[in-house]
C-alpha cells in the first residue's frame, strides 16, 4: 500500500484522541481506584435508608470497604433489606453494627460499618440486623418543634412577652 | 396544497413515507458497507479532513466552555460553601452532556456542511451520474468512506473536547479563583465512574457521529441539482442535524441516566 502524507497528520489525530481519552479516565474518572477486587456479600436490615442508592459507598474508620450492590424492600418484615458488597480482604466480626450517615451537613449518604467484638467473622450470605436507620429531617424537626412545644407549656408567661 | 383535499393529504404523505424509506435505505447501505473501510486510503483521507481540520475548532471551543464552565459554576457553588465541588460538576456535565451534545454541533457546523456541499455540488455536476455510468457505485466509492470517517472522527473529536474543557476549567478554577487542587482533582475522581460517564459519554457520541454524518450525506445526496437546491440542502443540514442531536441526546441521557 502506498504511503501519503495524510498517514501521518491522521495517525496523530488519532493519538491525540486517545491520549485525551486516557487523560480523562485516569485524571477526572480515576480509572485507577477502580476495583475488581473479589467482594463477597452480606445483607443487612434497615427500618429506614434514607436516600441510598446502589453502588453507594461502606466506609469504616473512613475507609472505603465496599459498596452497596442492591436495595429491596421486604415486605415481610417492612424493612429495607441491603445487600452489601464488601471486600474479601477485610473481614468483620459477625456482631458489626451497620449506621446510615451523611458525610458533611448536606451531603452524600454512605454505609458505615462499626467492628463489634466478636471472634467469629462476617460470612458471605450473613444477615447483619444491629442497624442504624438513616436520619429523617423533617422526624428531627418534628422532636425539636415537640419538644420546644413542652417547654412553652411549663411558662406560658415568658414565651409570650417579646 | 389543500388540507381538506384527500388526495392532497394523500399525496404529500406517500412523498413523506418515500423520502423516508429512500433515507433508511441509504443509511440501510452505509451502515451495513463494512467492506467500505477495507479500502482504507478512501477513510484516511476523509478523516483527515473532516476530523484533523476540525481538531482546532474542536479544542479552542472546548477550552472556553470549560471557562465558562468554571466560572458559572464557581459562582453559583459559592453560595452554598461547596466551591470544592465545582471540579466534579465541569467533569459530569462535560463527560455527560456537553462534550457529546456541542461537538456534534459544531461538527455539524464544521464538517456536516462541507459534506452536504460537496455531494451535492457532485451531484448537479452528475458526476455522480458520471461515475454510475462507468459502473462505480458512487454510494460505496463517494458516500461510504466520508460516512465511516466521520463516524470515525467524531467520539475522537469529542475525547478531545472533553479533556480541553477540564482543562479550561481547572485553569479558571485553580489558578485563578483560588480552588485547592487536590480538592478539584479529588472531587472530581470521587464522583466520576469510568464506565457510567465516561462510557456512556463515548456511546453517545459515537450515535451522533452516526447521526451528523448521515444527515449530512442524506442530504448532499437527495439535494436539487442546481445552485439554490445545494444551498438549501447545506442549511437543512445544519438545523436538521441540530435537532436531530438534541432530541437524540434527551432520549438517550433518558435511557442512561434515568436510573
Amino acid at each position: 500500500m502506498q504511503r501519503s502524507n495524510n498517514d501521518i497528520w491522521v495517525g496523530l489525530f488519532v493519538l491525540i484522541g486517545a491520549a485525551a481519552l486516557l487523560f480523562l479516565a485516569l485524571q477526572s474518572a480515576n480509572l485507577l481506584s477502580l476495583n475488581f477486587q473479589k467482594t463477597y456479600n452480606v445483607t443487612a436490615r434497615f427500618d429506614n435508608i434514607g436516600s441510598l442508592k446502589p453502588q453507594t459507598a461502606i466506609k469504616s474508620a473512613g475507609v472505603v470497604v465496599g459498596r452497596v450492590e442492591s436495595i429491596t424492600f421486604d415486605d415481610k418484615s417492612f424493612q429495607a433489606s441491603v445487600t452489601l458488597a464488601l471486600q474479601s480482604r477485610y473481614s468483620f466480626p459477625k456482631d458489626s453494627s451497620l449506621k446510615v450517615l451523611t458525610s458533611g451537613l448536606l451531603g452524600e449518604q454512605y454505609v458505615g460499618i462499626e467492628a463489634g467484638a466478636e471472634e467469629k467473622n462476617l460470612q458471605p450470605g450473613d444477615v447483619i440486623t444491629a442497624t442504624q436507620s438513616a436520619v429523617v429531617l423533617e422526624n428531627l424537626i418534628s422532636q425539636f418543634l415537640y419538644s420546644k412545644a413542652a417547654e412553652g407549656s411549663d411558662q406560658p408567661a415568658t414565651t409570650n412577652k417579646k | 396544497m389543500s388540507f381538506w383535499n384527500p388526495a392532497d393529504v394523500g399525496f404529500a404523505v406517500r412523498g413523506k413515507l418515500a423520502d423516508l424509506g429512500r433515507g433508511a435505505r441509504l443509511f440501510a447501505r452505509l451502515a451495513g458497507d463494512l467492506r467500505s473501510l477495507g479500502r482504507f486510503s478512501l477513510v484516511r483521507d476523509q478523516i483527515h479532513f473532516l476530523g484533523n481540520y476540525s481538531l482546532a475548532i474542536i479544542a479552542v471551543s472546548g477550552l472556553f466552555v470549560g471557562f465558562v464552565m468554571g466560572l458559572q459554576y464557581f459562582y453559583g457553588l459559592q453560595r452554598y460553601g461547596a466551591s470544592e465541588s465545582v471540579g466534579v460538576l465541569i467533569s459530569l456535565s462535560l463527560l455527560r452532556e456537553f462534550g457529546p451534545v456541542i461537538t456534534a454541533l459544531l461538527f455539524a457546523g464544521r464538517a456536516g456542511t462541507s459534506l452536504t456541499a460537496e455531494i451535492g455540488l457532485m451531484k448537479a455536476g452528475e458526476q455522480l451520474s458520471a461515475m454510475e455510468m462507468m459502473a462505480v457505485d458512487p454510494v460505496r466509492r463517494v458516500l461510504a468512506p466520508r460516512f465511516w470517517g466521520g463516524v470515525i472522527a467524531m467520539p475522537i473529536l469529542s475525547a478531545v473536547f472533553c479533556a480541553a474543557g477540564i482543562l479550561g476549567g481547572w485553569v479558571v478554577c485553580v489558578p485563578l479563583l483560588g480552588i485547592d487542587s487536590g480538592a478539584f482533582w479529588g472531587q472530581m475522581q470521587g464522583g466520576t465512574d469510568v464506565f457510567r460517564d465516561l462510557g456512556n459519554g463515548v456511546i453517545k457520541s459515537i450515535v451522533f457521529g452516526f447521526t451528523v454524518t448521515f444527515i449530512a450525506l442524506l442530504q448532499g445526496y437527495e439535494a436539487q441539482p442546481t445552485p439554490e437546491g445545494v444551498s438549501r440542502a447545506t442549511t437543512r443540514t445544519v438545523v436538521v442535524a441540530s435537532l436531530a442531536v438534541l432530541a437524540l441526546d434527551f432520549l438517550l441521557t433518558a435511557m442512561m441516566f434515568s436510573i
